[in-house]
């Protein structure tokens, strides 16, 4: 393991803003009128443009969440809730505008964009620029695209999922992502068809005061398997911005989906997102999920186990500096007998962040014989960071199993002092350490990320 | 060159008790020390010291290495001078493999001295082989569920790899077996140079059969009350701590005195 001092004294590295003007955009502030602009604009059914406008609705008389970090300071009028700048999805690498490939430079995006150049599709902005579907998986039936091409070219697939799993009126945001979303991944794995390369997007906000609700969904058919990899990194602006994201994930009988996340939000995002998986008999979900950065993040992956063995999993990290509130978690809802998931927290707070975890594991009457586990670890840096953890654990029959175990810890003086004697700086022996503590989730990582993950941990600390 | 301790006094910060009282010692390069001595006499204490550890405060006196005051050096940097402390017991530490930690701790010691991941790899296999450790060690990690046995000879490892000039081993034989000590002891006498030295602490002359000391001291109620040869530790052996105390006419009581 090598620490660079340089770049740890450099500021927050990925902190820089691309020259580009949008092609269009609606304007700062939301209104029906806006919402009917953004539909027009992408051409698409009438059937999505009643989704939206119902949602748009639902969304004026939802309240903010009651709950969890404080949202006053965040300005709806202010957003802006659809710009786009290419008016087309490139097909090739040689046609994505050079400020964006020099964007992608920048992050360190290029190595693993390179190797899964073909296969990978990278959002900028609020709509996919690049998508190139690698020819194998394409001869695989593997539908892997932005969500506005899909609503395009697989309009019925679109309709059968879309909103089935998170529905607008689910909370506020996903109401207003139900009327504005753009962009975001569609994939379809059809029946018994395995991805043999993990299936890779980057996202990135760009343009300051730009919300970006991109609109994921993902079905994995009968016995079919997939891992889905997304990183994103954002720049920072003086004003705030929003990520409001939902992820739909349809795991029918048999199957498998990995969903892996990692998130390096600039510190003055609010990333309010919604991730809910349906896991069908002896299927098995996967959220691993990473938050580095943003200034307040509430996102609580769900897994509905709706068929019996089926099996849901979250294994996530969070890491709160100096303004950051981290108030993450995992839900596991249990329709099914004999089915298991498996919940990981790891977080990290320092110079007065806030990690919190925030859980829900439900057990219900009719799922006997299933079990749940969940194992909380949080190190707390200093005096001045804070954590909490907020399980809620509901088991309605005498047959399954549930456990709850939370540990909070400094870092111990002896594992410094060990470290030290070797040789290694205070700073060296601690991020030493705390690699350590997230190993179970960066060995999880593809390789690039995890490569990735190490420098990130490395300028926060 | 050599590690030189005038008068060191140094109290254990949490009760202020004094633990060392004025110890003096001298070891030249090339030399093997052993310090042996009862129970709770400042012998772990010493070597703590010297490493640096912020359980204890020097109150008075000095610690010399090669003519660098170590006295308010941290940890870290008396490790870059050359120090190695194997701990008594070594700590675990989840998720960080052996094989990096110790990449990362040569590097950390030898900035100068670059080594390739195949250069690296073939001298860890050497000293795994030497060590007879098994080779999956590599990839655990770092002391974690290691039987006692184990730790010690990771630590044996740590040193070989490490090449320090001063290694300090704290009741290295505790806990050994005898075909793990023939092992750790052949790892000291490998490490013998002109350049290197070091101090063994323990209570038996056992692994000073295998490891001939250039000197033996004996350290009773904070201080190294004599110095001898090897012939020292197995007449001690033989005797006792309590007859060596009253022949040297020491009104000390010794903490397993009932």
């Amino acid at each position: 393991m090598k620490t660079d001092l340089n770049q740890i004294d450099q500021k927050y590295q990925y902190g820089f803003k691309d020259k580009i003007k949008p092609v269009y955009t609606t304007g700062a502030g939301l209104n029906e009128n806006v919402v009917r602009k953004i539909s027009a604009e992408k051409h698409e059914p009438q059937w999505m443009l009643a989704i939206r406008l119902r949602a748009f609705h639902i969304y004026q008389r939802m309240p903010m969440p009651n709950f969890g970090p404080d949202l006053s300071h965040l300005n709806l009028n202010k957003i802006h809730y659809f710009q786009r700048d290419s008016d087309h999805v490139s097909r090739s690498w040689d046609d994505v505008p050079d400020t964006i490939k020099n964007t992608f430079q920048k992050i360190g995006v290029p190595q693993a964009e390179r190797k899964y150049l073909a296969g990978a599709e990278a959002q900028y902005e609020s709509e996919a620029v690049y998508t190139n579907l690698k020819s194998d998986l394409k001869k695989m039936g593997i539908i892997f695209m932005d969500t506005d091409s899909a609503l395009k070219k697989h309009p019925d697939l679109v309709k059968q999922y879309f909103g089935k799993l998170v529905g607008a009126a689910t909370n506020k945001f996903t109401a207003l992502n139900t009327a504005v979303w753009s962009g975001g991944t569609f994939i379809y794995v059809p029946k018994g068809v395995h991805a043999t390369v993990p299936l890779q997007s980057f996202f990135r906000i760009n343009a300051g005061n730009t919300g970006q609700f991109e609109r994921t969904l993902i079905i994995v058919d009968e016995g079919a398997s997939i891992n889905y990899v997304e990183g994103c990194t954002a720049p920072t602006y003086s004003e705030d911005s929003l990520h409001a994201a939902v992820v739909e994930v349809f795991v029918k009988k048999d199957a498998f989906c990995r969903y892996t996340t990692i998130q390096n939000w600039s510190h003055n995002v609010y990333s309010l997102e919604t991730k809910r998986a349906v896991a069908d008999a002896h299927a098995r979900m996967e959220w691993i999920d990473g938050n580095l950065g943003s200034k307040i993040t509430m996102k609580y992956p769900s897994v509905d186990l709706n068929g019996p063995y089926a099996s849901g999993s979250m294994l996530s990290i969070a890491f709160a500096k100096h303004g950051v509130y981290q108030d993450t978690g995992a839900i596991m809802r249990h329709h099914a007998p004999y089915t298991s998931s498996n919940v990981i927290s790891k977080s990290i707070c320092k110079d007065g962040g806030v990690c919190n975890y925030r859980g829900k594991e439900k057990i219900e009457p009719n799922s006997k014989h299933s079990k749940s586990h969940v194992e909380c670890d949080t190190i707390i840096m200093d005096d001045q960071s804070t954590t909490d953890t907020i399980p809620a654990n509901i088991v309605r029959n005498g047959d399954s199993t549930m456990e709850h175990e939370a540990r909070v810890s400094k870092i111990s003086e002896n594992d410094l002092y060990y470290l030290m004697s070797r040789g290694l700086s205070e700073k060296q022996a601690t991020k030493m350490i705390i690699m350590g503590f997230i190993e179970p989730f960066s060995k999880q990582l593809p390789m690039e990320y995890a490569v990735e993950l190490n420098k990130l941990i490395d300028l926060q600390m | 060159m050599s590690l030189v301790i005038n008068n060191l006094h140094v109290k254990i910060k949490e009760n202020n008790r004094e633990v060392l009282k004025g110890v003096n010692l001298n070891i030249p390069d090339g030399e093997i020390h052993a310090i042996m001595g009862p129970n709770g006499t400042g012998k772990s204490t010493l070597v703590q010291t010297l490493m640096g550890s912020n359980k204890y405060q020097i109150t008075d006196g000095e610690i010399i290495f090669n003519g660098t005051k170590l006295n308010n050096l941290a940890v870290d940097e008396r490790a870059r001078l050359g120090l190695f402390l194997g701990m008594q017991y070594p700590t675990e530490i989840t998720g960080v493999k052996n094989s990096d930690f110790i990449k990362a701790a040569m590097e950390a010691t030898h900035p100068n001295h670059h080594l390739t991941v195949l250069q690296f790899l073939q001298r860890f296999e050497h000293c795994m082989n030497f060590l007879d450790i098994d080779h999956h060690y590599a990839d655990r990690y770092l002391n974690e569920g290691f039987s006692g046995g184990e730790k010690k000879r990771n630590e044996i490892l740590q040193m070989m790899m490490l090449k320090p000039r001063l290694a300090m081993l704290d009741e290295i034989d505790s806990g050994l077996d005898i075909d793990a000590l023939k092992v750790v002891s052949n790892g000291i006498n490998h490490m013998r140079a002109k350049d290197f030295s070091a101090l063994i602490i323990t209570h038996y002359d056992r692994i000073l059969h295998y490891v001939t000391p250039d000197v033996v001291h004996v350290m009773m109620d904070g201080r190294v009350v004599t110095s001898g040869g090897p012939d020292l530790a197995s007449k001690l052996e033989k005797e006792g701590y309590a007859k060596l105390r009253d022949q040297l006419g020491l009104k000390i009581k010794l903490v397993d005195d009932e």
